[in-house]
């Protein structure tokens, strides 16, 4: 055996140096965009920003001024008919798949939750049109809740199930050797422990779906003034800045960007929000 | 209830062999005949009878794999825990069948409590939210009995006036042992008859362990414990009867200084001296 020469030495720190180097840039490029989207959004949009943006509502064409209210709490409205249809359906399914469930039924569910969340979110919009739209004629604040419900689902389903999994199979033993029935023991015990990363999910879930525009389009459509019922079009941020930023006029424009700017920092602050949840005592396991 | 004179064990029988060693025990709080389990087609435990003592500590010793486990499993129906297991034989527990169609394995478990060979302690829960989960989850509101049923199981645990001071602060929060006799209080609370133990002290320090050894001495004055042990010495301390598995199959069963001192079966003795397991 051959021990190895001072120039092989050499050679493989240059290796592993150039790998770190390497390595380092994919970083720096992964995460550039995001620092680079923020300024942006800061200097366009930050100027728009006021209390004005916050509380009125959109001005008519060629007036200057007014802000987005109706599209903030619309938003809000939208995500709150979406979690209400979505969080139950997911979290449940998510406890069948980790709790009840057959190997081979659960294989074919993940399956199908996977390819849905690889869905394109302007089919869901199509198919809330069609179920939903067509049948009540009209567009309406159900509609565009009940699509971004249906983006969620898959979503939180994964990740409730993904962290009922990592629940030590101890907690569910001692539970249930204390005589407490199998469904107690899941809800008092198992998502008890896996309380936080559920949270998480559908935290992010909401944050995922509170950008979508495109299922809006078809389902609340938007609105320009406030919505009284939600069987009525509902205005949605992320609409109203698709409307605002293809406009002609320069005082939209000015809007729209302030409108991604409010849109992209709640986003970070719910990602915020998941840290804070996430970190918490150290008691948990997940 | 009373039966003075009753066959404890009989033997799997073997041809060729002495025939089974009788033991009698005053009271019996289980009955386990001709006991069979699988695992799928795996089977784990092969015709067992055994009567386990009221009020006495009984051993089961084995080395890995032997089915010690899966018989004190079978005691509260934990092992039906794992998908596709099947049973034969009968286990009665004070006269009644554990496994008629009729029984619901969560009173059973009731009856008959657990304590693990890894100390669980649930994670989001206060030590005193810990001890009286049990009853809560069972249905008990009343603030003042699990007040005192909280003090009284902490003290049988031997962890009252360690934890008092302490009781808001997270079951983790407590060291291995303090976490394993958490457990016992957690057991104990919901009053059940016996108290399995899988390996209690598998997992401790030799001085929680002792903690814990004579915990169970002072335990069975008032609960049958069953116990599994991988410590041959551990079982000669704590334990009024032994009980020697090898692969699924009981091969001698008797009062512990018998089963420790004179051993009728090559194979127990062989284990009991180290010689393999």
């Amino acid at each position: 055996m051959r021990f190895e020469t001072a120039h092989h030495h050499t050679w493989r720190k240059i290796k592993s140096a150039l790998a770190c180097i390497i390595a380092f840039a994919s970083g720096v490029l992964v995460i550039s965009p995001l620092g680079l989207v923020f300024f942006y959004l800061l200097i366009h949009g930050a100027g728009s920003v006021n209390w004005d943006f916050f509380t009125k509502l959109p001005a008519p064409v060629g007036a200057v001024g007014g802000g987005m209210a109706n599209a903030i709490v619309g938003s809000l409205e939208l995500l709150a008919l979406a979690g209400v249809i979505g969080i139950p359906v997911g979290v449940l399914g998510g406890v069948y798949l980790a709790e009840y469930g057959s190997a081979r039924i659960n294989s074919v569910v993940r399956f199908l939750a996977d390819i849905l969340n690889g869905i394109p979110s302007i089919t869901w919009g199509v198919v809330v049109y069609g179920l939903i739209v067509l049948r009540f004629k009209g567009f309406s604040a159900y509609a565009g809740g009940l699509a971004l419900a249906l983006i969620m689902i898959p979503l939180i389903l994964r990740t409730t199930e993904e962290v009922i999994l990592l629940v030590p199979n101890g907690y569910r033993e001692a539970s249930l050797a204390l005589g407490v029935s199998r469904w107690k023991t899941i809800v008092h015990i198992v998502l008890k422990t896996a309380s936080k990363g559920i949270i998480t999910g559908i935290l992010l879930a909401l944050a995922r779906v509170g950008g979508e525009t495109a299922p809006l389009l078809f389902t609340a459509f938007g609105n320009r003034f406030w919505n009284h019922s939600l069987s009525q079009p509902i205005a949605a941020l992320p609409i109203q800045i698709f409307t605002y930023a293809i406009s002609p006029y320069d005082d939209w424009h000015r809007q729209a960007w302030a409108g991604a700017l409010v849109l992209v920092t709640g986003v970070f602050l719910v990602n915020i929000m998941v840290r804070i949840v996430t970190r918490g005592r150290g008691a948990s396991v997940v | 209830m009373t039966t003075p004179e009753r066959t404890v064990a009989e033997r799997v029988e073997r041809p060729g062999e002495p025939p089974p060693l009788e033991e009698s025990v005053p009271a019996r709080t289980f009955e386990i005949k001709n006991l069979s389990i699988w695992y799928g087609e795996k089977r784990a435990i092969e015709n067992v009878t055994i009567d386990i003592a009221t009020n006495a500590v009984t051993a089961i010793i084995g080395p890995s794999g032997c089915g010690k486990s899966t018989l004190l499993r079978a005691l509260n129906r934990m092992h039906e825990l794992v998908p596709k297991t099947r049973l034969e034989g009968t286990v009665l527990l004070d006269g009644t069948d554990l496994y008629s169609s009729n029984i619901d394995p969560a009173i059973v478990r009731r009856r008959v409590g657990m304590v693990f060979q890894k100390s669980n302690p649930f994670p989001t829960m206060t030590i005193g939210e810990n001890v009286v989960i049990g009853l809560r989850l069972n249905g008990v509101r009343d603030r003042r009995f699990l007040n005192e049923r909280l003090e009284k199981s902490l003290r049988m645990a031997a962890l009252w006036d360690e934890v008092k001071d302490d009781l808001h602060k997270p079951g983790t929060s407590l060291s291995g042992g303090q976490q394993q006799r958490l457990c016992i209080a957690r057991t104990l609370a919901v009053e059940p008859e016996v108290v399995l133990m899988d390996e209690p002290c598998s997992a401790l320090d030799p001085i929680a362990t002792a903690k814990i050894e004579e915990l169970i001495y002072e335990l069975k004055a008032k609960y049958t414990i069953v116990t599994v042990t991988h410590n041959m010495q551990q079982a000669g301390r704590i334990s009024d009867y032994t009980a020697f598995m090898y692969l699924g199959r009981l091969i001698e069963f008797g009062p512990t200084t018998q089963i420790f001192t004179n051993p009728k079966d090559r194979q127990t003795e062989d284990y009991i001296t180290g010689r393999f397991g």
